[in-house]
C-alpha cells in the first residue's frame, strides 16, 4: 500500500465511523468511487436515451423524408413535426457528439472503470477521491453547453470540421453554436483526463499485496491502456478544441485559409490549414475508439471466463493484444482522412498501420472463442451479452478491412459503409459488452440482481433489431449512399432505397423502446430485485470478496492475492467450489500459469 | 434447451448476414448502377474489393462456424461435467498471429499499386489531360472548361466556358479535373466510376479518371458542407469524343452568342 491510501484512505474512514455523512456528500458531492461510478452510469443511460431519441430523428427523415415525426418531432423542429434540412444536420451532429462524449467514453472509463478498478485490485478507494468527484462533476458543465450547443443548431457534424465549422457564417445557427459544442468537448475532455490521471496512479500505486501486474483482471489492464491512451491523446483535441475557439472568437486563423467566400461575406484573410485540424481531431478521436473499445474487451474476457467457468484462453497474449491495439491505435487517424487530400504518401503508410491493428483484434477475437471452448457454458444474460459482443465484433471488424485499404476505402468513404462499420463496433460490440457488464457487476452495486427474464428479453429484442437496422446499411454503402444526406431520394440512384430505409427505421423504433426495458430493470432492480450475497456469480476476482454492496472502503479487511483472476475449474479447487477466489490462502501461492 | 436456442440465434444471424450478401445484388444493393464500375480505375477498386471479399467470407464464416460450434458444445454439455482447465497455447497462439499477420500484410502491400496510379503525380497516365477545373460552393458545383482547342488555364480565362452542376467528359480517355472549393469544404463523389476526393479549402487538387461507357451518371458531394449538403447534385455526362467535341463548341457558341442574329450584323 502506498503512503497515498494511508494517508487519504485512513482520514476519510476514521471520519466516516465517526460521524454518519449527510445525504447530500454519500449520494451528490460524494467521494466514494463505488458511488461516483453509479453517477456516471445513470447519467450516461439517461444520454443514452437523449442520443437514441435524436438517432430516431434521423431515420424517421431517411424513411418519411420531410414528413412530420410523431412525438419527437415537435421537441426537434418547429414547423409542425416536420424536420427542416438544417435540423436534420443538427441530429446527425448531436447524435454522434452525446453518443461518443457523453454516453460510451464516460459509461466506461467513468462508469465502469470507477466502479471496478479499487474493487478488483484490492484498494479502498481511488488514489485521489476529490479528483475523482471532481471528474464526474466537470461532465456537468459539459452537458449543459452540449445542450446548448444542440439548441442553437451545431451542425458540422460531430468532428467539426472546418471551416464549415469554424465561420459563423457557413451554416445557419452556427452564431454561437459551435463556440457551445467547443467548449463542452473540453470540459468533457478535462473530465476524461481527470478521470485518467486518477486510474492510473491508482492501478499502479494501490494494489492489494500479492496484486502482481500479471494477476490483475483484464479489465484492470484494460482500464489501465485506456487511461494511457486519453492521458496522452486527449491533450490534442484540447489544444485543438482551444485552437477553434480562438479561431472563431478572437479572429486567428489556424484553419481558416486565406480567400474563402463563404455566403457572400468578405474573403478570409486567412493563412491557417484546415487539414490541421482533421489530423489534430484524429490524433485523439482515432485513439477515443479503442477508448471506446477497449474497457469492454477487458471486461467481457472476465464475464466470459466466469460465465463458461474456465480461465481467459491466454491471458498474457490478450494483454499484449490489447498493448498493440493501444500503440498501433496511436498511428492509423490517417484512415479517416485518405481522401482528404493530405499527402498521398501518407495513406499507404496509414494503410499499412490499419491493415496490421487488425492482427492484434483477432488474436484477441480467436481467445475469446478459445476460452469458450470446452467451457460449462451458461445462458444467462450475462452470456449472452457477451457472445453478442464477440459476435457483432467479428463482423465490425471484418468490415473494417475494406475501409483501410486506401483504394477500396475511396468508393466507400462517407458512405453508410461507414456508418455500418462503427457501429457494429460501437453498438454492437460495446454496448452489447456493457449490457452484459451492467447485469454481471450489478450485485456489487446494490446487493441485488437483475431480472433475468427481462434481461433476456431486453437481450432478444435488441439484437434482433439491431442487425435489422445496421446490417442494411452495408449494402445502402454499396449502392454509394452517402451519410449526412437529409434527403438521400434526391438522387435517382438512391431512389429505390426508401423501402428498405424505412424496414430500417422500424426497426430502429423496436430498439429505441427496448432500452426502456433495460432502463426499468436498471431502476427497478436496484430496490426490488432479488437479494444477492457477496459472490451471486461465483467468480473468483477481489470484488467478490467485498459486501454487496460495498461500504465506504470496501473491504472487511484488505485482501492478500495469491493467485491469477481465472482459475475457474481447477482441479484442485476446495470442496464445493469450482473456483480459487484470488484472495483464498488456501492452496498458498500458486505458480503462475499461462 | 435454452443454451440451444441461443446457439440458433447467433448461428441464425451469422446465416442471414451471408444470405443478405449473397442476394443484395439481385435487388440492387450492392454496386450502384449496372454493377460494374465504369472507370478504369474503378474496375481495380472493384477488383481490389472481391478479393478483401474474399478473404473476410473466408474468416467470417470459419469464426462463426467455430463460435456455433463451442455454443453448441457447451450447450448440450451436462452441467454436471467441469470445464477443460486450460489458460491457452502457445502454438496456437503463435499460429493465429503470424498467419492473419501475413495475410494482412500482403492484401496491403496488394492496394498499394492502385493507389499510386489514383493518386500520386508520377504514376498518373502520360496522356491525361485537364479538361476542366470544378469548384464546389454550397451548395454548387462550377465548371470551367477552356475554349476548344485551348488548354484550361489556373487562372480564369475571358473565353473560358462555363456550367453549373453539368460536367462533361470524354469516355476511354484519361482526362482529369481540377477541384477546389469557394467556401467549405465539400467532396466530389461519382458512385458510378468509384471516384472521390474531398475539395479542401485552399487547395487544388488534381483528380483524373478514365470514363469507360457514355452515359449521364449522378454527381454527390460526399463530405458534409451545410443544411444543403443533400441537394448538392449534379451530373456527370461522359461522351463519346466527337459528341464532347460538338457539345463543347456548341457551349462555346451559345455563351459568346451576343443574341444578334446572323443576318443583322451586316455592318
Amino acid at each position: 500500500m502506498s503512503a497515498v491510501t494511508g494517508m487519504t484512505g485512513s482520514v476519510d474512514h476514521a471520519a466516516g465511523a465517526h460521524a454518519a455523512p449527510g445525504f447530500l456528500s454519500r449520494y451528490v458531492f460524494s467521494r466514494d468511487h463505488k458511488v461516483i461510478g453509479i453517477q456516471f452510469m445513470f447519467t450516461t443511460l439517461l444520454m443514452l436515451f437523449v442520443g437514441g431519441a435524436l438517432a430516431l430523428g434521423i431515420r424517421w427523415q431517411l424513411a418519411y423524408p420531410w414528413e412530420p415525426m410523431p412525438l419527437l418531432g415537435n421537441a426537434f423542429a418547429d414547423e409542425g413535426g416536420q424536420i427542416p434540412p438544417e435540423t436534420y444536420t443538427m441530429l446527425l451532429t448531436m447524435h454522434g457528439t452525446i453518443m461518443v462524449f457523453l454516453v460510451i467514453i464516460p459509461i466506461l472509463a467513468g462508469g465502469f472503470g470507477n466502479l471496478l478498478i479499487p474493487l478488483q485490485i484490492g484498494a479502498e478507494d481511488m488514489a485521489f477521491p476529490t479528483l475523482n468527484m471532481l471528474s464526474y462533476w466537470f461532465m456537468w458543465p459539459a452537458i449543459v453547453f452540449f445542450m446548448l450547443a444542440m439548441h442553437a443548431g451545431a451542425a458540422a457534424g460531430w468532428t467539426a470540421y472546418p471551416v464549415l465549422a469554424v465561420l459563423p457564417q457557413a451554416a445557419p445557427g452556427s452564431g454561437v453554436a459551435q463556440t457551445y459544442w467547443l467548449l463542452g468537448v473540453t470540459l468533457v475532455g478535462i473530465s476524461s483526463l481527470m478521470g485518467a490521471v486518477n486510474y492510473m496512479t491508482t492501478i499502479i500505486n494501490m494494489r492489494a499485496p500479492g496484486m502482481t501486474l500479471f494477476r490483475m483482471p483484464l479489465t484492470i489492464w484494460a482500464m489501465f491502456i485506456t487511461a494511457i491512451l486519453q492521458a496522452f491523446a486527449l491533450p490534442m483535441l484540447t489544444a485543438a478544441g482551444l485552437m477553434q475557439i480562438s479561431d472563431r472568437t478572437l479572429g486567428t486563423c489556424f484553419f481558416i485559409p486565406a480567400g474563402i467566400i463563404v455566403n457572400n461575406a468578405d474573403p478570409t484573410v486567412g493563412g491557417g490549414q484546415p487539414l490541421l485540424w482533421q489530423h489534430l481531431f484524429w490524433f485523439y478521436s482515432h485513439p477515443a475508439v479503442y477508448i471506446m473499445l477497449l474497457p469492454v474487451m477487458g471486461m467481457v474476457s472476465d464475464m466470459l471466463a466466469c460465465m463458461c467457468r474456465k480461465p481467459v484462453f491466454g491471458y498474457k497474449p490478450m494483454i499484449h493484444s490489447m498493448g498493440a491495439i493501444a500503440g498501433l491505435g496511436f498511428i492509423v487517424w490517417g484512415h479517416h482522412m485518405f481522401i482528404s487530400g493530405m499527402n498521398p504518401m501518407l495513406g499507404m503508410a496509414f494503410m499499412i498501420s490499419t491493415i496490421l491493428i487488425a492482427l492484434p483484434s483477432a488474436v484477441k477475437t480467436f481467445n475469446w472463442i478459445g476460452t469458450m471452448w470446452g467451457g460449462r457454458l451458461q445462458f444467462n444474460t450475462v452470456m449472452l451479452n457477451c457472445v453478442a459482443f464477440v459476435s457483432m465484433f467479428v463482423v465490425g471488424g471484418l468490415s473494417g478491412i475494406f475501409m483501410a485499404a486506401v483504394p477500396v476505402d475511396v468508393f466507400f468513404h462517407d458512405t453508410y459503409f461507414i456508418v455500418a462499420h462503427f457501429h457494429y463496433v460501437l453498438f454492437g460490440a460495446t454496448l452489447f459488452g456493457v449490457y452484459g457488464a451492467l447485469h454481471f457487476w450489478f450485485p456489487k452495486m446494490f446487493g441485488r440482481m437483475m431480472s433475468e427474464f427481462w434481461g433476456k428479453i431486453h437481450f432478444f429484442i435488441t439484437f434482433i433489431a439491431f442487425n435489422l437496422t445496421f446490417f442494411p446499411m452495408h449494402l445502402l454503402g454499396m449502392q454509394g449512399m452517402p451519410r449526412r444526406l437529409a434527403d438521400p431520394y434526391h438522387y435517382s440512384y438512391l431512389e429505390h432505397l426508401l423501402p428498405l430505409n424505412q424496414v430500417m427505421t422500424w426497426a430502429a423504433i423496436v430498439m429505441g423502446f427496448a432500452q426502456i426495458i433495460l432502463f426499468l430493470n436498471f431502476v427497478i432492480s436496484s430496490f426490488a430485485g432479488r437479494k444477492a450475497g457477496r459472490n451471486p456469480w461465483n467468480a473468483n476476482g477481489l470484488e467478490w470478496i467485498a459486501p454487496s454492496p460495498p461500504p465506504h472502503g470496501n473491504f472487511d479487511v484488505t485482501p492478500v492475492v495469491y493467485r491469477g483472476p481465472y482459475e475457474y475449474s481447477a482441479p484442485d479447487a476446495p470442496d464445493g467450489q469450482d473456483y480459487w477466489l484470488q484472495s483464498d490462502e488456501r492452496g498458498g501461492q500458486m505458480a503462475e500459469r499461462h | 434447451m435454452e443454451g440451444r436456442f441461443w446457439t440458433l440465434v447467433f448461428v441464425i444471424f451469422a446465416a442471414a448476414a451471408l444470405a443478405a450478401c449473397a442476394v443484395a445484388p439481385a435487388y440492387q444493393l450492392w454496386f450502384p448502377g449496372s454493377g460494374e464500375a465504369l472507370s478504369t480505375i474503378g474496375a481495380r477498386i472493384d477488383h481490389l474489393f472481391y478479393v478483401i471479399l474474399v478473404v473476410i467470407a473466408v474468416v467470417f464464416v470459419g469464426v462463426n462456424v467455430a463460435l456455433g460450434y463451442v455454443l453448441w458444445r457447451g450447450a448440450k454439455q451436462p452441467s454436471e461435467v467441469k470445464a477443460v482447465y486450460s489458460h491457452g497455447n502457445q502454438t496456437l497462439e503463435v499460429v493465429w498471429t503470424v498467419i492473419p499477420g501475413v495475410i494482412l500484410l500482403a492484401l496491403a502491400l496488394y492496394q498499394m499499386d492502385v493507389w499510386a496510379s489514383f493518386r500520386m503525380r508520377e504514376f498518373y497516365p502520360q496522356d491525361m489531360r485537364t479538361i476542366a477545373e470544378v469548384t464546389a460552393r454550397q451548395f454548387e458545383w462550377r465548371i470551367r472548361y477552356a475554349a476548344p482547342d485551348k488548354t484550361l488555364e489556373a487562372d480564369p480565362h475571358p473565353d473560358d466556358v462555363y456550367t453549373v452542376n453539368d460536367l462533361r467528359v470524354p469516355v476511354n480517355r484519361p482526362v482529369a479535373i481540377s477541384l477546389r472549393t469557394e467556401d467549405v469544404q465539400h467532396a466530389f463523389f461519382v458512385p458510378e466510376l468509384r471516384i472521390k476526393q474531398d475539395a479542401l479549402p485552399g487547395k487544388r487538387i488534381p483528380v483524373w479518371f478514365e470514363v469507360t461507357r457514355p452515359g449521364t451518371y449522378d454527381l454527390v458531394c460526399a463530405e458534409l458542407c451545410g443544411w444543403g449538403h443533400y441537394k448538392m447534385k449534379g451530373r456527370l455526362v461522359a461522351l463519346s469524343e466527337e459528341d464532347y467535341a460538338a457539345w463543347l463548341k456548341q457551349a462555346f457558341e451559345d455563351q459568346f452568342d451576343d443574341g444578334v442574329g446572323e443576318g443583322e450584323k451586316s455592318d
